[in-house]
């Protein structure tokens, strides 16, 4: 299935149950957790105990039925031997002297708690599946918007890998927990006190025996979750360095076939494999040993019941039925074990994944909605922008990139930021955008400073279009709807027409209906610079902001990009990082930033002209492009 | 029963893999069902104790009872360890061994077939349907065996007690193994759309964060949560159907067994009572009944997981079966010595599989020895597919290129690839150092520490790499430092002049280098790579100016050819391609373009 929507070159083997999910980098948040150093262990666990009251808390009522529907449950399932046993004991011989009714009375009370405690399982895997799920939808929904409202400096700062680690591998090992631990961990818990409890009532002795060998089972579970845990670790530790080797070389085979690393490809494949196979079969030695040593364990307490049961029956102190409990109820106690064996393990991954997931959701928003938000003025000519004395620096450490800048943009124009790297050109636009609040100084367009204006009112109003343009999978029109989510087909169609996209997007097989991530479909750099822009023109915000592309298109696709791009910079205030000095040229005016403060400043013609820095870009750029550029018309 | 049995033709020849361990695999089944024999003469011990000693009060055959109980107890203990002990090495042998099949398979496929297949897919069989398949040899084709072996003898034995009670236990036990057969299929088409929703969230999520900037930059962000809250609430009903379904099945499987022990009791009450059976008898009826549940609730699981495990093995042998149509040729013809590098392309078509139009439609070209050939053309014009042919990555589907006079698939892939070499312009670096990656495919001795910086400086990388922490020991790729996307074609650049080519191939391959390193790198190539054929593939004027001919292609041919000046002068195409937008705003050339006149002004 070639057409499967693995979009992502790097995707990890999708979230099926049973495979190796990707590994949620151990270290990925503390990257991002910088500022107040790495939280200890304690405060982890009181953030993972504050987001699970905060997720369990309106559930409260519905745990407790559930775990009242498990204790009705096991007591059911609990009576069954005990009345297997009063059958054998008394309805039998009454049977045998022709009064067949307490027979009859105990099959048929038998019969119904076994359908009752059928039924009660019934309900409280649905009922207790129902509460699990509602977990899960919230905690993903809650996680994940506040991923969303997380600032870009969170974003920038931490892996992209680490918000998809919480909400995949992280959250399903919550899930599993859930799965096995709600109905696991509350009946094999019921289950094992009850039977315990019955046990003493029904015969002192043989109860005691039954409890003398739990301490070696206690032992032995002991061992083995801690064995199993370290060989799971190293069975996941090789099994992500092979996903991450074969990942690799299928991301990078033209390379690897065209500089032969297939053979060093395979032998450190085989490398790693030999790894995996010790990990795991030390993993297998230990869950042999265990499964081994539980069974052994069942089978000699069933041992000892049997001969201690032999003499008190012939003693006269106990009765055969209660013997055939016994056995029974043993049978009950070791059953479960294996699995809450594992049940340990998942409980620790499904700990530390909450862990994290706490991690993720005590990060501070940086940039609060406006206690009292504004609108944007109405003013007849729109899209002034003043930079007032503003200062910024990225952290408190770090040195101020802008220092006291001021600056105005008149609506309408275009204006250029030139400069080096490092030279403030980026953080200038972000301030503009609000994906930063300056630390000194105020940012306004129409007079509001951005800090006051309500975030929906400043997005349609400010907008951001970055290097790589990038697309969502979906439609092409969904693509540009994002820009205005309720415009009309007709809309979407005269925006991508006035940025000349209309004539591509009517060539793709299914129109505007095209699903852009489709193999095969793919659109060329130039195509998703131009849907890019369509999007903007259907937002038609007061204020465009534009960081441009660095790499290279040809000739004509860069052509139609500008033209696009002219068309949309036409009546809006516009401030754009150009990176090559064509951008620059159809600028109306041209910023020149050193160190974050303005060093040249006018339009771009007179600039090129001059003897400044400008210039001296400018002709360095043209000679490197080639000289002179070619006008055989000229001749 | 019958559909996941007629699948399992690919299981059957994943199967083969554990050949060389049948004997530990024969072991393992033996001691699987030896422990569940020992599990289920357990109760017919119990019995000749209740009908013995206890019926008897007769104390002397206690001790003789018990060590037998012991010992069977023991049995069954020891040999279901060594049944999860034996099966550790053939299952893991056998993923391995798959594993490195299909891993060695598919990197020798060609590259029509790696742009047809994400990584993500490929990468999915290579580990998870592996892991799959080892899980089932391991633990669910043993069980299916011993489990229907388990029933079978657990009937015979009830039997060998009663008739009539073997009779009960089977009526109520044979629906549940039906119930559970339906419920599992059921089962399984909830869980595959349950993995499908939670595959969109996840690729909801990873989009999200990749293209914050955009939503942030349009305010998306309330939108995007309402999608992700939609797609998370149809996970969440999908979930709570499959929930709905193992309860049903969990009542099944609960209810059914109890009814059948409250039959034995019943009937065999009855039987006691009337003196036609022991009640040992009853007793271990009762025990054996027990014994049998787990048997037969797993058996629809077990079948049911056969079915998931042939689908993994249809998916593996899907892959592994795909065509190298890139061979090895059986006697590869030695390189010609002395190697001079004149390149011939001879009529040369191209057609992806299954594609309804030819990528290339009959090119011709010949590069002298020592010549640089640009090709330039619009976006899919094919000369991407083009150079790709020189090294190999694919075949031509009609005509042939030569090396010398030899047509390249006559050459030994290893010996054609040491002496062409190319730089992509999506650089790839592997996870290891800069040597490791500069140094890519040479043995250790071929190249030496001098080479590799003597390299590095002609790509221009040898200054940030002394600035490298640990400069040529520094670990790039996924988990090194981050390197800028020039200074990674770069390193790609100096991998692609180490080895001393015949032929370098250059597929845009400085696209992200700003346009003076640009010129200083092809500067440095031109003197150094003096005698070397070089094609590359270019679309800025200096580039092409400084070529020794240009290959204009379009719609898979080749449209024109000549030097850069030739074809300014004579194409308008050419011309067209090549235009600069700033010439287009501002018409009469931007003022100042020439330092000179600058100076005089």
């Amino acid at each position: 299935m070639p057409e499967d929507r693995q979009r992502n070159d790097t995707a990890a083997p999708g979230s099926t149950a049973t495979g190796p999910t990707p590994a949620p980098a151990p270290d990925v948040d503390h990257a991002a957790h910088e500022a107040d150093g790495r939280p200890d262990d304690r405060q982890l666990r009181t953030r993972r105990n504050q987001m699970l009251r905060a997720l369990l808390g309106p559930e409260r009522r519905r745990l407790t039925r559930a775990v009242a529907l498990a204790l009705l449950e096991n007591v059911c399932a609990l009576v069954t031997p005990l009345l297997i046993a009063a059958a054998i004991d008394r309805g039998v011989p009454a049977a045998a002297d022709g009064r067949w009714g307490p027979l009859t009375a105990y099959a048929a009370l038998a019969l119904s708690a076994g359908l009752a405690s059928a039924t009660l399982k019934y309900g409280f895997l649905r009922y207790s599946g129902n509460i699990a799920q509602t977990l899960l939808f919230r905690l993903r929904c809650r996680t994940f918007a506040h991923a969303v409202r997380l600032p870009l400096a969170y974003h920038e700062s931490a892996p992209s890998g680490s918000v998809v680690a919480r909400l995949s591998s992280d959250v399903e090992s919550v899930e599993e927990v859930l799965e096995m631990g709600l109905d696991g961990l509350f009946s094999a818990l019921f289950s094992m006190v009850g039977t315990v409890a019955v046990m003493l009532w029904l015969d002192l002795p043989m109860a005691a025996v039954v409890l003398a060998l739990f301490l070696p089972l206690y032992l032995l579970t002991r061992w083995f979750r801690d064995r199993s845990r370290r060989a799971y670790r190293r069975t996941r530790g090789v099994t992500e360095q092979i996903v991450q080797h074969t990942g690799e070389t299928y991301n990078g085979i033209r390379a690897v076939q065209a500089f032969r690393k297939e053979g060093e490809n395979s032998a450190r494949l085989r490398e790693l494999d030999t790894g995996y196979a010790t990990a795991r079969a030390a993993s297998g030695r230990v869950s042999a040993v265990f499964s081994g040593g539980v069974k052994l364990i069942g089978n000699l307490s069933l041992a000892l019941l049997l001969a201690l049961g032999a003499i008190r029956i012939a003693d006269g102190h106990l009765e055969a039925g209660a013997l055939t409990a016994f056995l029974l109820y043993v049978h009950r106690l070791y059953d479960p074990i294996d699995e809450l064996a594992s049940f340990a393990n998942a409980f620790s991954a499904a700990s530390a994944g909450l862990e994290r997931i706490g991690v993720l959701f005590h990060t501070p928003d940086t940039l609060p909605e406006p206690a009292r938000p504004r609108l944007l003025p109405a003013v007849p000519a729109p899209g002034r922008v003043r930079f007032e004395k503003v200062r910024f620096r990225y952290t408190a450490a770090s040195p101020h990139v802008l220092d006291g800048l001021d600056l105005e943009l008149e609506p309408g124009r275009t204006v250029a930021l030139v400069g080096t790297t490092g030279a403030g050109k980026s953080t200038l636009a972000k301030l503009l955008a609000r994906l930063y609040d300056p630390t000194g100084g105020r940012v306004t367009l129409d007079g509001a400073d951005l800090c006051e204006v309500a975030d929906a009112e400043l997005r349609s109003g400010i907008c951001m279009v970055t290097q790589e343009p990038f697309l969502f999978s979906g439609s092409v029109a969904d693509n540009i709807a994002l820009g205005r989510p309720d415009a009309t087909r007709a809309e979407i169609a005269a925006a991508a027409e006035a940025v000349g996209a209309h004539d591509f997007i009517s060539g793709l097989a299914e129109g505007y209906d095209t699903d852009v991530r489709k193999r095969g479909a793919g659109l060329s750099a130039g195509q998703r610079q131009l849907v890019a822009l369509a999007r903007v023109m259907l937002a038609a915000p007061r204020v465009l902001i534009l960081d441009e592309a660095t790499s290279s298109m040809d000739a004509p696709t860069e052509r139609a990009v500008h033209a696009a791009l002219h068309r949309v910079l036409t009546g809006r205030t516009a401030l754009i990082i150009a990176h090559s000095l064509t951008t620059a040229a159809i600028a109306d005016r041209v910023l020149v930033l050193e160190n974050g403060a303005v060093v040249e400043d006018g339009p771009p013609a007179e600039l090129a002209t001059g003897d400044g820095p400008f210039a001296h870009l400018y002709c360095g750029w043209l000679s490197a492009t080639g000289g002179r550029p070619h006008h055989p018309a000229r001749h | 029963m019958s559909a996941p049995l007629a699948r399992t033709g690919s299981l059957r020849r994943c199967a083969r893999g554990l050949r060389p361990h049948r004997w530990l695999m024969a072991g393992a089944c033996a001691a699987a069902l030896g422990s569940m024999f020992a599990g289920l003469s357990m109760p017919l011990v119990v019995q000749r104790l209740v009908d013995g000693p206890v019926a008897h009060k007769d104390m002397a055959a206690l001790p003789w009872t018990v060590a037998a109980f012991t010992l069977l107890g023991v049995g069954e203990a020891v040999l279901l360890g060594a049944r999860r002990l034996l099966v550790v090495r053939p299952s893991t042998r056998l993923e391995t061994t798959l594993r490195a099949d299909l891993f060695r398979h598919v990197q020798r496929l060609p590259s029509s077939f790696h742009t047809q297949w994400s990584s993500g897919q490929l990468l999915s069989r290579t580990v998870s349907d592996i892991a799959e398949l080892g899980r089932f040899f391991a633990f669910s084709a043993v069980y299916l065996m011993v489990n229907t072996a388990a029933l079978l003898a657990g009937l015979g034995v009830l039997a060998y007690l009663s008739p009539f009670l073997a009779l009960i236990v089977l009526v109520t036990y044979l629906p549940m193994v039906a119930a559970t057969i339906v419920f599992e299929k059921r089962f399984h088409v909830a869980a595959r759309s349950a993995q499908d929703q939670s595959g969109d969230l996840t690729t909801t999520v990873e989009e999200s964060v990749l293209g914050i900037r955009v939503l942030k930059a349009f305010g998306r962000g309330p939108e995007t949560v309402q999608r992700f809250t939609a797609q998370a609430r149809a996970l969440r009903g999908t979930e709570l159907r499959k929930l709905s379904l193992t309860a049903a099945l969990w009542w099944l499987i609960t209810a059914l067994p109890e009814l059948g022990i409250v039959a034995l009791m019943g009937f065999g009450g009855y039987g006691t009572a009337t003196g036609s059976l022991t009640l040992g008898t009853l007793m271990a009826a009762i025990t054996v009944a027990t014994y049998m549940r787990w048997p037969a609730d797993t058996l629809g699981w077990l079948i049911a997981d056969a079915s998931t495990a042939a689908s993994a093995a249809d998916r593996y042998w899907q892959l592994r079966d795909a065509p190298l149509a890139v061979r090895e040729p059986a006697a590869p013809r030695p390189l010609p010595r002395p190697l001079r590098g004149e390149l011939r392309v001879e009529d040369v078509h191209y057609r992806l599989p299954g594609a309804p139009e030819a990528v290339l439609r009959g090119i011709d070209l010949t590069v002298r020895p020592g010549t640089t050939l640009a090709l330039i053309g619009a976006t899919g014009s094919g000369k991407s597919t083009l150079v790709s042919l020189l090294s190999r990555l694919d075949d031509p589907t009609h005509g042939r290129i030569t090396l010398d006079g030899a047509d390249l698939r006559d050459l030994s892939l290893d010996a054609l690839r040491s002496v062409v070499t190319c730089a992509f312009d999506d650089p790839v670096l592997f996870s290891g150092t800069v040597r490791d990656n500069v140094a890519l495919g040479l043995p250790p001795e071929e190249h030496g520490d001098a080479r590799i910086w003597e390299a590095l400086r002609l790509a221009h990388a040898a200054d940030f790499v002394a600035a490298l922490p640990e400069q040529l020991a520094t670990r790039v790729g996924e988990e090194g430092v981050g390197l800028s996307g020039g200074q990674r074609q770069r390193l790609a650049l100096a991998r692609a002049v180490l080895p001393r080519p015949a032929v370098l191939v250059l597929d845009n391959a400085l696209s992200a280098l700003d346009v003076h390193t640009e010129r200083e790198v092809e500067a440095a190539l031109r003197t150094v790579m003096a005698k070397v054929t070089t094609v590359v593939v270019a679309h800025r004027p200096a580039t092409l100016r400084a070529a020794d001919q240009v290959a204009l292609i379009a719609d898979g041919r080749v449209a024109a050819t000549g030097t850069h000046d030739e074809l300014m002068a004579s194409d308008e195409h050419y011309r067209h391609l090549l235009r600069s937008p700033v010439n287009d705003l501002v018409p009469d050339g931007p003022p100042g373009r020439d330092p000179a006149r600058k100076v005089r002004a």
